[in-house]
């Protein structure tokens, strides 16, 4: 156990809090998963938090100047550095504060980006502030490619899925590599909190959120975060795919604490991938063949994790 | 509108390129986005609170009685809080003539 | 009174910038620059400044940190070099518009291909339009007043930009030069506390770096452009305080026997030293040679630099910087540009010299000067000329 998470008091049903961190009339899609997932995230950390955003959605969606949706400080330098940016802010708080210059109160440091800001382009910038032991959280949003460009495919996307640069054709089936482990590579760092959450799991996603704010030191959550506009998908749907996408073991809910995997919701009844791929039209030309390839795939790692949370 | 705020000449601009005013979203409507609004019927509504918290607008706002009412002039109409409804007690209404009930 | 004592110009460096109490300093090592990070980073080892180092895995993340880091209210430092400088180029270009008043030094030197650890500006000259105020140095003494002199401006209220120190790799980083290092009383006096216009606190959230939409990015670059410009008063009220503190006076465009000269050399940087022996060995002779040398690079010092000129009818200007395909060197281009049309301007002459560590020796300044006295009576071919290449 974590001595700093030894007095944690999850959020419940009866004590979220009102407060809205992140305003309305923001100008993400309708129905945008990921706004609602940060929305849930902000609502976690309150308003004593310093938020380093990778460029992305988020980003552009929130800060439409002469207008922002932060009731909290924030800064956008660029795509791949949000980390070292809340690096440096970690940094200057820690001397000033020192110095008497600012107040010693703790405020949380959160660097958040997509998958595409994390996964890839990011992720040296993620692995030396995590490996530098930082105190700060940091958060990817996953949508699961560059939606912001335009859906393009990213190291996140999942196998088969249609993206305007894995486009199914004759020689072609969409996304030809299998989603790229983030978790892993972050846990890989020996850092003290990593969890994935999902907005279907509000409770479970906010807690996650505070618990990696209450670790001294890096922590990192993943979040799953629907795309109505890149996955092809009703607005509507939004948390009913991110409950499927856990449901079927697509995207199993888990923390790494202290190196120890704990599964968060272990799924014993999982429902058939092709529950979740077909409220999607990004998997819609997908053949049997790959289909079955992926509930292979899916149940093997779901079948690792489970061997990791149990060792 | 947005756009009209921002045509600022250089000498009046804030600082650095700051957004000085926290949250001044809220003076952007995206409520005349939505091609459709919810309409909760409180004789069904368990106050659970489920609208509220799966709303990407921070649309819906609780009143005294405990009833969650969406504000129109953020709703996007994309339909979650009526999917999510564990009651079936909001159901969403197509806007008329295409148009924003409330800008 | 402060000492005059002999220390390499790194080190000395260094201690500048524990002076002037830099708060956070993010770096990752490259050569030339690894003797200024390594010796700040054992001065905040031993207690000697109370900063913070952060030893960051690239220099793309060193901006980036020191942009965080300004951006919460930190005096923040940061040296690179060359192939790193490069590395930092998406995010040079952040502080500035920003106004997130970060000081730099860069120990110039050469770009890959082919890789070369040596000096010349070409590391510099590609960040050309940062939009960060830009100073060289010429010498160990001007590398610390230089650096104290940008904390001083960087900071300003009315400036809040971020400054760069170019000091010449191995020829001035690397060498064992007598300097007065100021006491800290006075560097105190000199540079105040930071005292930033806005910081990221929750206690008065803000939203640093939004999106710049069509309406509105023309007038944020004027805005940036403008508040440069206008940094230059500071700068020399910056300069003045430092004569007044220190002693030293520093100028935006230094002369040396400019009076009557027909012949100006114009240089950046350390090779003005080897350039003044030459034009002493030239003046000797009989020729009516000085040499002019730009210390503030951006904002350009027009102005200063006519006035330095004075009636003088031909300037030989060395570039230590070949980019391929231009029209000439950039040092070159911009007094062109300054002074295409001024009545009675001297004809200019571009050079390219210096490259990758090659020396710019007394005789290559004699023969710059030759080449540039001919080329004024007759036209040449070619709009500027690289001097010492061999070509078998």
């Amino acid at each position: 156990m974590i001595p700093e998470l030894e007095k944690f008091v999850g959020f419940s049903a009866k004590n979220l809090p009102k407060d809205e961190p992140l305003a309305s009339g923001h100008r993400a899609c309708q129905g945008c998963g990921e706004v609602l997932a940060l929305r849930m995230v902000m609502k976690a950390l309150g308003r004593d938090v310093i938020v380093c955003n990778a460029t992305g959605c988020m980003e552009i969606v929130t800060s439409p100047f002469p207008q922002t949706a932060w009731n909290v400080p924030w800064i956008h330098i660029a795509f791949e550095n949000a980390a070292s940016v809340a690096s440096g802010v970690e940094t200057a708080r820690k001397v000033l504060a020192r110095k008497g210059k600012i107040s010693k109160k703790h405020v949380d440091i959160m660097a958040v980006g997509g998958d595409g800001a994390t996964g890839d382009i990011g992720l040296q910038w993620i692995s030396g502030a995590m490996e530098r032991g930082h105190d700060f959280l940091y958060v990817c949003l996953d949508n699961e490619a560059y939606m912001n460009t335009g859906v393009q495919r990213s190291g996140c996307t999942p196998y088969g899925a249609m993206t305007t640069t894995s486009p199914p054709g004759s020689q072609s089936f969409g996304q030809v590599t299998w989603k790229k482990n983030v978790p892993a590579i972050m846990a890989a760092h020996g850092i003290k909190y990593v969890a994935t959450a999902s907005p279907a799991y509000y409770l479970d996603l906010m807690n996650k959120v505070k618990k990696a704010a209450m670790v001294k030191g890096p922590a990192y959550v993943h979040i799953y975060s629907p795309c109505p506009t890149g996955w092809g998908s009703a607005g509507e749907r939004s948390i009913e795919i991110a409950r499927l996408a856990v449901e079927t073991k697509v995207f199993p809910l888990y923390e790494v604490i202290d190196g120890k995997y704990v599964m968060s919701r272990k799924i014993t009844k999982p429902k058939p991938v092709t529950e979740y791929l077909k409220t999607q039209r990004r998997f819609r030309h997908l053949k049997e063949e790959h289909i079955n390839y992926i509930q292979g795939r899916v149940d093997a790692e779901y079948e690792k994790l489970l061997k990791l949370s149990e060792m | 509108m947005a756009i009209n705020d921002a045509i600022i000449g250089w000498k009046t601009l804030p600082f650095g390129g700051h957004v000085l005013e926290p949250g001044s979203t809220v003076k952007f409507k995206t409520g005349d986005w939505k091609s459709q609004h919810p309409v909760t019927d409180n004789s069904k509504c368990i106050k659970c609170g489920m609208c509220w918290i799966f709303c990407p607008e921070m649309a819906y706002q609780q009143t005294e009685e405990g009833f969650y009412v969406a504000n129109l002039d953020y709703c996007k109409g994309c339909g979650i809080c009526a999917h999510e409804c564990p009651k079936n007690a909001i159901t969403m209404i197509a806007e008329e003539g295409g148009k924003c009930q409330s800008a | 009174m402060s000492k005059r004592v002999g220390v390499e110009v790194s080190i000395a460096v260094a201690d500048a910038v524990a002076l002037a109490r830099a708060e956070v300093i993010s770096a990752y090592p490259i050569t030339p620059q690894t003797h200024i990070v390594e010796h700040l980073s054992e001065l905040v080892a031993n207690g000697h400044l109370d900063a913070e180092f952060i030893p960051v895995e690239s220099e793309h993340a060193a901006m980036s940190c020191a942009c965080g880091s300004s951006a919460a209210g930190a005096r923040t430092f940061t040296a690179t070099s060359s192939q790193g400088l490069s590395l930092m180029s998406e995010i040079l270009y952040h502080p500035g518009p920003m106004r997130l008043p970060i000081v730099m030094v860069v120990a110039n030197r050469a770009l890959a291909a082919p890789i070369s650890i040596w000096n010349d500006h070409q590391d510099i000259m590609v960040q050309r339009d940062i939009g960060w105020i830009q100073t060289f140095a010429e010498n160990g003494q001007e590398a610390v007043d230089l650096l104290l002199h940008a904390f001083r401006v960087a900071e300003d209220k009315r400036v809040a930009l971020p400054f760069i120190v170019n000091i010449d790799g191995f020829t001035l980083s690397h060498v064992i030069e007598p300097i007065i290092m100021p006491d800290q009383e006075d560097v105190d006096r000199y540079i105040p506390a930071f005292k930033p216009h806005y910081r990221l606190d929750p206690r008065k959230p803000i939203s640093m770096g939004p999106v710049g939409i069509p309406e509105v990015y023309t007038e944020e670059k004027m805005a940036h452009n403008e508040v440069l410009k206008a940094s230059k008063r500071v700068i020399l009220q910056g300069w003045k305080e430092f004569a007044e503190i220190f002693g030293r006076q520093y100028n935006p465009v230094e002369v040396y026997r400019t009076e009557d000269a027909e012949t100006l050399l114009v240089t950046m940087g350390s090779i003005s030293e080897t350039a003044m022996t030459a034009v002493d060995e030239m003046r000797n002779a009989g020729k009516k040679v000085g040499l002019v040398r730009i210390r503030l690079w951006r904002p350009f010092p027009g102005p200063e630099f006519r006035k330095a000129i004075g009636k003088a009818k031909t300037l030989a200007v060395i570039d230590r910087c070949l980019p391929p395909g231009a029209v000439c060197g950039p040092v070159g281009a911009e007094l062109r540009s300054l002074l295409y049309r001024v009545p009675g301007a001297p004809k200019i002459f571009s050079f390219v010299a210096g490259l990758g560590g090659r020396d710019v020796t007394v005789d290559r300044f004699k023969e710059i000067v030759d080449k540039a006295d001919m080329y004024a009576k007759k036209r040449p071919v070619e709009l500027y000329e690289v001097i010492g290449v061999r070509e078998k």
